[in-house]
């Protein structure tokens, strides 16, 4: 067993009244692909957010690579420039250029020369295959091409883990392939991934793991064949069941 | 309209009206820019003088807040901003109040600004490890900025025209000068056409130039 990178350990956390995690319990190997599933409003957002501290947690304790996350300040933003998120609307900063993008953070946080940060990023947009666009601003993008240039965005920092909250599920569906084809290589290539989606082909191809959430608990864990074709728990079945059937 | 521009300084007049304005806008933008910071930190205390200033400001007319400076600042308390020369602590004082009158609408301008950039942005920058003051530097207050051309621009050429309620506290700038010229030649219409020329002359290039500016620099979502 590799030692693991990301450790949950107890973590809970409200919004007001509502218990969005239910002491959660979690660890991800160096390399491992998890896949979080589940019915809408369980709590998989959040689960990720919490991982690099866009959601603050109440108890409990989330370590990463050995290192708890820190309180607001310096030391919080060091530690977040080693995990990369990528989001549903791909949040790409529209004022600047997609070359910008991806160099803003290697210059401002990782401290690189402009020159070799941008050679970097043109390696890196040349391998999500949107070098040609370098130049462009988002809006000019389509979906897919966006969400690619945000995964380009993350990989420059060199994070030692990605988190995925549903990266697909703003794309028009000619444009899901494109984006998830990029997720299975880096999966191929080693990356340690959180990744929350319904793709089941994805998961099938590259996860080492499904989790399945349900009202803010970690419900049952497996492997993708297991899951999907033997899962255990009621839950887990009569959501199966629903996604399978639409 | 001949005599008139001929037999009084109408130009010394705008430029007096020009320094207004322009110390009035540096001021007010200075003024609105640190207001808006309180509003939007998340310190309680900074947003509630922050919102008192707003409300303040905006909501007391401005020939009260001129006549205030001379009759309650200068004359009772006796605060003056130049005690050697009574048109200079006039005029200063008149810059002053356009500063923290439009302070308040510079802010309310910003704000809108700072809300046309969705959460995800500042998300997105915290997530690549930039601090907070990165995050605001490089992703947040440039696109806020650009937001707010728009407004701003309103607000400045609001100023501008309201530089002419300093009159009230008899500030050398261009309405003064028309109340003497009326007070001399009689009401006349081309005394109003001068002077109306005049401020068209201020204005419209700036709304131009700050409608094509916002136009440009807008970001594209
Ligand atoms: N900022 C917030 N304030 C209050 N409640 C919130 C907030 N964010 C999420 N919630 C609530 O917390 C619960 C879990 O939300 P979360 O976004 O983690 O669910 P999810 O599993 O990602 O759902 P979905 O599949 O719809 O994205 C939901 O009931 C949601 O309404
Ligand atoms: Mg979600």
């Amino acid at each position: 067993m590799t030692e693991p990178l990301v450790v949950l350990k107890d973590v809970n956390k409200h919004f007001g009244d509502l218990h969005v995690l239910k002491d959660i319990n979690m660890e991800i190997g160096k390399g491992e692909v998890v896949v979080v599933i589940g019915p809408s409003g369980s709590g998989k957002s959040t689960l990720c957010r919490a991982i690099n501290r866009l959601e603050t947690i109440e108890s409990g304790t989330i370590t990463i690579d050995g290192k708890t996350l820190p309180e607001e300040g310096k030391a919080l933003a060091h530690l977040r420039a080693d995990v990369g998120m990528v989001f549903q609307s791909f949040n790409l900063f529209a004022h600047k250029t997609i070359l910008d993008n991806v160099t803003l953070g290697p210059i401002k946080v990782r401290k690189q020369k402009k020159g070799e940060a941008e050679k970097r990023a043109m390696e890196l947009l040349e391998r999500v295959g949107v070098a040609h666009q370098a130049q462009k601003f988002p809006a000019q993008l389509s979906g897919g091409q966006q969400q690619r240039v945000a995964i380009a965005r993350s990989l420059a920092m060199d994070p030692k883990v990605m988190l995925f909250d549903e990266p697909t599920s703003a794309l028009d569906p000619e444009m899901i392939n494109e984006v998830l084809d990029v997720m299975v290589s880096l999966a191929k290539e080693g990356m340690t991934m959180v990744v929350v989606t319904h793709e089941m082909g994805f998961a099938r191809k590259a996860a080492n793991r499904v989790v399945f959430m349900d009202d803010g608990q970690i419900v049952e864990q497996n492997t993708p064949e297991e899951f999907f074709t033997n899962a255990q728990s009621d839950r887990a079945k009569d959501f199966l069941g629903k996604i399978l059937t639409h | 309209m001949q005599e008139i521009l001929s037999d009084y300084d109408v130009l010394a007049a705008f430029w007096g009206t020009i320094k207004l304005s322009i110390l009035g806008t540096i001021g007010a933008l200075i003024l609105g820019t640190i207001v808006a910071v309180l509003r939007l930190s998340p310190v309680r205390v900074f947003q509630w003088i922050g919102t008192w200033y707003v409300n303040t400001f905006r909501n007391i007319p401005l020939t009260l807040l001129m006549v205030f400076s001379i009759l309650g600042l200068t004359f009772i308390l006796g605060l003056q901003l130049n005690s050697e020369d009574i048109s200079s602590n006039v005029f200063r004082w008149a810059a002053t109040m356009l500063a923290v009158y439009h302070g308040a609408f510079i802010c309310e301008a910003l704000r809108s600004g700072v809300n046309t950039v969705p959460v995800g942005q500042a998300e997105a920058a915290r997530a690549i490890g930039l601090t907070f003051g990165q995050s605001m530097r490089h992703v947040l207050l440039p696109q806020a900025f650009r937001g707010s051309i728009a407004p701003i621009g309103s607000t400045i050429i609001a100023l501008i025209k309201n530089s002419t309620v300093a009159a009230v506290i008899g500030a050398g700038e261009a309405a003064n000068l028309m109340s003497v010229v009326i007070e001399n030649e009689g009401s006349r219409f081309s005394v109003f056409l001068v002077f109306a020329i005049g401020f068209v002359i201020l204005t419209l290039p700036l709304g131009l130039f700050f409608t094509s500016l916002s136009r440009r620099l807008a970001v594209k979502r």
